[in-house]
């Protein structure tokens, strides 16, 4: 199986470390991804790999769910076979999986694209090539769950009542719930906007 | 000697060869990752040969299949926008450009363009590499943007 496991050391010792899965069809797309977000990672080529590696493809997964620690998928929009988009459908559409956090990325601003991935359940729409200011803001989402816990935790009151724990303790009875996430992502639609809109 | 190294790489941006892809790619590059710029180039190399190869095949077709060399470019001009290699991704949009309207012979002028700008990017930026290497770790103490 064509799956690049980064850095991903210490990721079988509990529920504390940070997991990310790339899907990208690019080599060198996965590489710089990689660089970009410095964080545990494993990358695939593909989203049936994507499906394999999560356990939902219905013939045979890498691990079983339990074991499971992804904390949030990051994938490129154009792909053969399976696009990004029906990956995200995929993943929204599985009970086990759907509160997981996933990013698309994408070389065409197509807004119509946007706004479809958006609606579908996508937490952010990052322009290739990806930079460093993006993954900043990735930073921050997922780290945000641990430095401002109160804050996230009043957004979350307003629309959902139980207090989900942070990001980064994120464990697999309380992932971060996809209405909380939106919250989040609705206090930079501006930003994301701009930057969108601004790209060639 | 480092000013040598800085001169080289704002000709290269200058002359629209590289853009601040490049420089993005050289932000990640530090002691842990000494060599990520030359890591990523390299698999650009490897990715763009078969790319090329595809493409030329795709190209020998008759009539030609629009939409697989509209793919395969779309590929190719990714990979070249994720280096920051500005020319080779400037030929790339134009060929996926006569893709879309079917001009044939467009997309043959266009992808022996392309061909020439690739080999060029490749050239020049072997250059720089090979002159880096030379300077060595001094040069990522002061390197300038």
């Amino acid at each position: 199986m064509a799956v690049e496991d980064i850095g991903s050391g210490c990721s079988s010792s509990g529920d504390q470390e940070f997991h990310v899965l790339a899907v990208d069809d690019s080599i060198i797309d996965r590489k710089v991804i990689e660089r970009l977000l410095k964080i545990s990672l494993t990358a695939v080529e593909s989203g049936s790999r994507a499906l394999q590696y999560l356990g939902i493809d219905g013939e045979r997964s890498s691990l079983g769910f339990d074991e499971l620690k992804v904390n949030l998928i990051i994938t490129d929009y154009s792909m053969p076979g399976m696009t990004g988009y029906e990956l995200l459908k995929k993943i929204k559409g599985s009970t086990k999986l759907r509160k997981i956090p996933v990013v698309i990325m994408s070389s065409e601003n197509i807004l119509a694209r946007i706004d479809r991935c958006l609606e579908e359940g996508a937490e952010d729409f990052l322009m290739k090539p990806v930079q460093l200011s993006d993954v900043e803001r990735l930073r921050d989402f997922m780290l945000r769950g641990g430095e401002d816990r109160e804050v996230v935790g009043c957004k979350r009151k307003t629309r959902d009542d139980s207090c989900s724990s942070s990001v980064l303790s994120c464990d697999r009875d309380h992932p971060l719930s996809p209405i909380s996430v939106s919250a989040m992502a609705h206090c930079k639609p501006i930003s994301k906007r701009s930057r969108l809109l601004a790209t060639d | 000697m480092q000013r040598q190294l800085a001169n080289m790489k704002q000709t290269l941006f200058d002359q629209g060869y590289l853009d601040e892809q490049f420089i993005q790619l050289e932000e990640l590059q530090d002691d842990a990752n000494p060599n990520f710029v030359e890591e990523v180039v390299t698999l650009y190399y490897r990715d763009s040969a078969r790319l090329i190869q595809n493409i030329e095949q795709a190209l020998e077709k008759s009539p030609l299949d629009f939409s697989k060399l509209e793919c395969l470019m779309h590929q190719f001009k990714g990979s070249s926008s994720s280096i920051g290699a500005k020319r080779v991704k400037s030929e790339c949009t134009q060929f996926k450009e006569h893709c879309r309207v079917g001009n044939a012979d467009g997309c043959k002028r266009t992808f022996q363009q392309l061909k020439k700008e690739y080999a060029t990017l490749r050239k020049k930026v072997e250059v720089y590499f090979q002159f880096a290497r030379q300077i060595g770790p001094v040069e990522k103490a002061c390197r300038s943007k």
